[in-house]
Order: structure tokens, then sequence, then C-alpha cells
């Protein structure tokens, strides 16, 4: 089964609001991460500079040797992206998932300041359950 | 992790993967950043003028290639440690060699990396367009702009990469460096890349 190695939530002005690793692989010191979010962000605004073709919504998926890094961005501009395993199936709708978690528990949560870090438990707990390895493929229904 | 390899020359082109249209457009760009090429063959929307676009591309890649090494997750990554947990002398020992073992670790973001050196991405796909990335051992970059749906081209580029030494690399009157202005390596990759679509 693929691995997925972090996730990182991203606000529309490019700072970093979550971020989590999955094992030691992903693991990456705090402000290592912060710079590569807004490393991101700037480099998914880029890309749509350079389409050919008018339309262009920013970078969905980029393929390396070692990894896979997969992107959604929502209507409102907040980013979400996976750095899993090469090859790994089904990330596309994880992060649709994940987007519906974070509408339910974060944008609802009253105490929630926008465009701040999230610290919502309930989101934690979920997003814990989606990533399950075992929940993940049932995704491919 | 390069492979630059094989007994042929010019091997035979692989097998088409591209549905639809023809490719987009091509750069070639060398170590320092000179755009060596730029076939445009279906380029609706042009948003820059072409030096601006150029230098764009290039820095887009060289920031993602910064990127990827950084990302990689097979490299150690070093975590730093809080100094006040280092209070007594064998610690400070252990912490001078970690100090020392940091130059193992990944290298920070925007460290120039050699070709070849760190994770680099082959391919990243927006909704309007593919781009696959290709850099050999010199540093020279091959970037193929297709339509999303293509498949890999990593082989495709490696092939085009023999064109160009070919055509190119073993032109005498060609200067390293300097815009390529071989018509025998524009007509052979105009043909190939029609052939891929």
């Amino acid at each position: 089964m693929a691995a997925i190695y972090s996730l990182y939530i991203i606000n529309k002005s490019g700072g970093l609001i979550f971020y989590k690793d999955y094992g030691s692989k992903g693991r990456m010191d705090t402000n290592d991460s912060l710079r590569v979010a807004s490393l991101w962000h700037s480099m998914h605004a880029i890309s749509q500079q350079l389409s050919p073709i008018n339309g262009c919504s920013g970078i969905e998926l980029l393929e390396a040797d070692t990894f896979d890094l997969h992107c959604f961005q929502s209507l409102t501009g907040t980013k979400f992206f996976v750095v899993c395993e090469t090859g790994t199936q089904h990330m596309e709708a994880l992060l649709k998932v994940i987007y519906e978690l974070y509408t339910d528990y974060v944008l609802k949560n009253p105490f929630y300041e926008m465009e701040m870090p999230i610290r919502c438990e309930l989101f934690d707990i979920n997003l814990t359950q989606a990533i399950q390895k075992d929940r993940v493929a049932l995704l491919g229904r | 992790m390069q492979f630059f390899g094989g007994s042929e020359i010019s091997p035979s082109p692989p097998v088409p993967t591209a549905t639809g249209n023809n490719a987009h457009m091509m750069y070639v760009f060398n170590r320092n950043g000179v755009c060596l090429l730029y076939r445009e063959w279906n380029r609706p929307l042009h948003t820059l003028n072409p030096q601006q676009d150029h230098k764009l591309m290039f820095g887009l890649l060289f920031s993602l290639k910064s990127l990827t090494a950084k990302m990689d997750p097979t490299k150690y990554h070093f975590v730093s440690l809080s100094l006040h947990s280092f209070q007594h002398q064998f610690s400070v020992a252990v912490y001078n060699f970690l100090l020392m073992m940091r130059s193992a670790e990944k290298g920070n973001l925007g460290i120039p990396q050699l070709p070849g050196q760190g994770c680099s991405f082959h391919s990243f796909r927006t909704n309007t367009y593919k781009l696959s990335f290709m850099e050999t051992p010199s540093g020279i970059k091959f970037i193929l702009v297709t339509n999303p749906r293509t498949g890999d081209l990593r082989e495709t580029l490696k092939y085009i990469y023999n064109l160009y030494v070919e055509y190119v690399a073993k032109n005498p009157l060609y200067t390293p460096g300097t815009l390529i202005r071989c018509e025998l390596f524009n007509t052979a990759l105009d043909q190939y890349v029609r052939s891929i679509a």
C-alpha cells in the first residue's frame, strides 16, 4: 500500500496553516515546512503565468524521482497538498475528502480565526481516520 | 541517477504516448539560464514578452528543483535540537558531532545543486498543460510543454537530447552557450514532435 509522507494546508496568502507528517520520511523542521509552503504557493502562481492556454489553475500534480506531490486548490484559494510515494492512487479523492473535513471541522468552528493555524481537535481526529491505509484504498470506489 | 549510457548513438524513437494536439512549445536552457532554443508550435496565449517568459520559466524550474531536493523523503533530515539540553561535556561533544552531521542533511532551500545532485522532478501537470523536464549531466535543460493527457515523456526527452547531441553538439560551427541556429536540428525536432502527437 503506497504511503503518504506529509500533508500541508496553505491559506490564500501562502502561509502554512496546517502541517502533518506521517513517519520520519515526511518529517521537516518547522521553519523548513513554512519555507516549503510559501515556495509552493509562489510556484503554483507562476505556473499559471506560463500556461500556453487560457484558464490555468495551477499545478495539480508534480512528479519527482522519489515522491509525488498532489495539490488541490479550493475556490477560495486555500491549497491542500500531499507528498506521497510515487504512483500512489486516489490522492485527488483523498484531497477532496480532506477539504470536506476542513469545511466541516475548521470553517464551521466558531472559535477558528480565518487564515490562522488550525488547532481543531475534531479535524485532527477525523483526518487521522481518513488517512488510514484501508480507508484510502476505499476511495477508489 | 544518470542514465545516459547505451551503446546506440541514436535510439529508435519511443512509441508515441500523447493523444490529441501537438506539443505546445519547447525550451532548451543551459546551466547559466541562457535560453538556447525556444520552439513554439501551438500557443494561443502569450502572457509575457519572450525575454520575461524565458526568465520566468528558468526561475520556476530552478526553484522547483530546489523544492524537490528539499522535500526528498529518502534523504536524512536533521531536526534541530534545543541548546539547553546539552549541559554536560559529553553532551557538548555529541552536539559537535551532530553539527558535523549536518552536512549529511538535505541542503537548505536555495543552495545551488549540481546537475544530477538531489532529487529532481521530471514533470508537473496543471489543468491546461503538462510540462516535462529533463536535465543532462552537463546542465542542459530540456522542457517540453504538451497537453495534460500526455503520458510519461522521459524517453521522448532522451531522444530529443540525442538529436541535440547529433545536430548541435557535434556541429563544428556551433558555439556552446549561444542560441541554437541549426536548421537540421529544427527540422528533425519538428518532425519528431509531430510524430509523437
